[in-house]
């Protein structure tokens, strides 16, 4: 017998008190809890979200679309980042002023040139080929995202074009997400599973990469971004 | 090596360290009362837990139903699936599939199945070395020390022994301590970064657990804080997940009932750091072979078990731990399992039996205070199973061990507390004879030991003998009240 057939055999002999014509279905699920914690207009949903996200020691900023790329251009060079990993399919004039060309992230950090833009920082596309020793080697990434939630301050992201593979937005020490308000947040966990799919590689964000494994005492950044700067882009 | 002891005599040496009641005092009291203040900003908390604890009996009771809904989904998505009857097998599977890369070395997500199973140790006897990279799980691994808490393993350390670990050891297993580690958190945290960075960056292989599965999609669920999951995760080539059986929910909708009670239960957050799922394998992201190996290792023996069955519910969110009492004072070690604590004490006897001293004397490691029942998102009434398996130990009887219906003898060394108590139940059917033997006891107080002698002796160890009153209440009521209510009496 094979042991996938012995576990079953085993489940199954197990349950004999279970009625063999019940049904998982006839086993009540109770759905009577909340869909989402309060009564909001989409401004005050943006607003807890912005209040939950720096609570978890994100870094907040608004602006609007035309801002966006001045914004960015000044997040990248207050770090000092002198090339930013971007995916593929992140809209290119997000970047308009933070620098111009692509280039191999081997050479990061050495002698990356100046950009046409106000910034300085170098741009690194990001590809299947791309080692993750390379992807080490950039200062920065900047990516959107699928969904946010308000209630608890996470950010979803799901491998869309404008977000790309899942390591980028964790091998790199800095994280520019950028979120589109407020047509993506929602108020609360259940909302945002309605909006995902399952199929795709999901990685949901609460704040920057954090511990409490020494006497209970928060660090952040142990493995993931030490920092999460979160653009709310008004539409 | 994991302390064999039975629970008393571990527990016993535990209480005499100040140092380590302590550390266990401060962060037991400091992560219960965030996590009071987190479950209560959801009013409809109750109405979460109990819709956590009714999806997971759902599952449990047609879990021949869901878990080859959940192969179908998992090889439909890419994934490859097997199935493990006991830790060896588990153990051999991924040795196995280890080999079959080439590799020698594994990269790990903190993972209780994988601690029940002894994967490493067994990795380690086939010459593969595994790499814990949650940052408690390397302070233990480097410190050639056991787990002692589900959320954080070394609790029991505190930054000065934190640091004295790294320095001595981080050289052996990789890139050495920076010169002069200091012992604050964030130096420490740092030291980790740059150890294991080098790991994650060249490994090929991970090897995960998972808190979810969702049978309709074939999704996996991996909730943490760090990232060195996400490293694990999505870095190498391969991925083998170790699962247990009893992690599969029906639907992906499933998940925003349990997204919601697991990190405010565990670390007292409205979310972790990072949640990540993936659904088999996706073109260009993450690994491109994962493997999933389905543990059983008694899970369905204590599935056969109408009592016990509710353990299983367990998400391991290590509230219960956070509660009690008997843990705070005793710590992780004392149980000698991977899982310690309340839900350590009924789990354990349930997966491994109760043959051993050891595994006999967990369900005694309770006051049966009930806080641990109180605190539990999926609502597991852990004082009914553990009442429920103080009598299997004493009383003996039917239980399914290795998926066999047998009888069990009661375990060694409760003879005495069976004799006393079918002698009580004895006294209580005869008034005269109770009422005799509470004189005698009110008259002998001077000479009661403090100990009891001879059998007794274990059961005296650990408790205060209770002192007996100078009149029993009997004669109290027939003193003051019995002229009274003479006309009353048979």
């Amino acid at each position: 017998m094979s042991s996938r057939d012995l576990i079953l055999a085993r489940i199954r002999r197990a349950l004999t008190d279970v009625p063999r014509s019940e049904t998982p279905a006839d086993v009540p699920v109770d759905r009577g809890y909340a869909r989402t914690h309060g009564e909001r207009t989409a401004a005050e949903r943006v607003a807890l979200l912005a209040e939950n996200l720096a609570d978890y020691r994100a870094r907040v900023h608004r602006t609007d679309a035309a801002g966006l790329p001045g914004l960015l251009a000044r997040l990248l060079a207050d770090r000092g980042a002198r090339t930013v990993l971007v995916p593929a399919g992140l809209p290119t004039d997000w970047l308009a002023k933070t620098g111009s060309g692509t280039g191999s992230a081997s050479g990061a950090g050495a002698g990356a040139e100046p950009g046409s833009g106000s910034g300085t920082a170098r741009r690194v596309v990001d590809a299947a080929e791309r080692t993750p020793r390379e992807l080490a080697a950039v200062d920065s990434v900047v990516t959107g995202c699928a969904v946010a939630i308000a209630e608890t301050g996470t950010l979803v992201l799901d491998g869309g074009p404008d977000q790309g593979r899942r390591r980028v937005s964790l091998v790199p020490d800095h994280h520019v997400c950028v979120v589109r308000v407020p047509e993506q947040v929602v108020d609360s966990v259940p909302q945002a599973l309605d909006r995902l799919d399952p199929a795709r590689p999901l990685t949901w964000i609460s704040g920057p990469s954090a511990t409490s494994d020494i006497e209970l005492n928060r660090v952040e950044g142990v493995h993931g971004p030490r920092t999460l700067d979160v653009i709310l882009v008004a539409d | 090596m994991p302390p064999r002891a039975a629970f008393p005599r571990a527990a016993a040496a535990a209480v005499g360290d100040a140092r380590l009641r302590a550390n266990l005092r401060h962060a037991t009291h400091t992560i219960r009362a965030k996590r009071a203040a987190a479950v209560a900003e959801l009013p409809d908390w109750e109405l979460l837990r109990a819709a956590g604890a009714a999806i997971k009996d759902r599952t449990l009771r047609h879990l021949d139903h869901y878990l080859p809904r959940l192969e179908e989904a998992v090889t439909a998505a890419g994934g490859r699936v097997h199935w493990a009857a006991d830790a060896a097998e588990a153990n051999r599977i991924v040795v196995d599939l280890v080999r079959a890369t080439g590799e020698t070395e594994v990269v790990k997500v903190k993972s209780m199945a994988t601690q029940e199973i002894g994967l490493n140790a067994a990795l380690a006897r086939e010459g593969i070395t595994a790499y814990e990279t949650d940052l408690a799980e390397l302070i233990v691994q480097l410190g050639d020390d056991l787990p002692s808490h589900i959320l954080v393993p070394a609790i029991h350390r505190n930054r000065g022994e934190i640091r004295d670990i790294f320095a001595r050891r981080m050289g052996d297993w990789g890139r050495p301590a920076p010169e002069g580690l200091g012992d604050t958190p964030a130096e420490l945290a740092e030291a980790a970064r740059l150890h294991l960075r080098e790991k994650f960056l060249t490994a090929k292989v991970g090897v995960s657990g998972a808190n979810f599965m969702v049978a309709e999609t074939g999704t996996m669920v991996v909730v943490e804080s760090e990232g060195n999951g996400r490293m694990c995760l999505t870095l190498p080539e391969t991925l083998i997940s170790v699962v247990g059986v009893e992690k599969v929910v029906p639907t992906w909708r499933d998940l925003e009932v349990f997204l919601q009670l697991l990190p405010r239960s565990s670390t007292a957050e409205r979310m972790n750091p990072y949640t990540s799922t993936w659904t088999g394998t996706t073109d260009g992201d993450g690994p491109h072979v994962f493997h999933l190996v389905l543990l059983d290792n008694g899970r369905t023996d204590a599935l056969a078990d109408t009592v016990g069955r509710q353990a299983l519910r367990c998400i391991r969110c290590s509230a219960c731990l956070n509660v009690c009492p008997v843990y705070e004072r005793a710590g992780g070690h004392a149980y000698g399992s991977a899982y310690p604590g309340p839900i350590g004490a009924i789990l354990t006897p349930q997966l491994r039996g109760t043959g051993t001293p050891l595994d006999a004397s967990l369900p005694y490691a309770s006051s049966l205070c009930g806080a641990c029942y109180e605190v539990c998102p999926v609502a597991i009434d852990i004082p009914e199973v553990l009442v429920h398996l103080r009598e299997r130990v004493v009383q003996g009887g039917q239980v399914t061990l290795r998926g066999t219906r047998t009888v069990i003898k009661p375990a060694r060394g409760h003879a005495a507390e069976r004799a006393a108590l079918r002698a009580a139940a004895w006294a209580f059917d005869h008034p005269g004879v109770l009422r005799a033997g509470q004189r005698l006891a009110a008259r002998t107080l001077r000479l009661h030991p403090r100990r009891l002698p001879g059998p007794g002796r274990a059961w005296s160890d650990s408790r205060a003998l209770p002192e007996v009153p100078a009149e029993s209440f009997r004669d109290w009521w027939l003193r003051t009240r019995g002229e009274r209510d003479s006309h009353e009496q048979p």
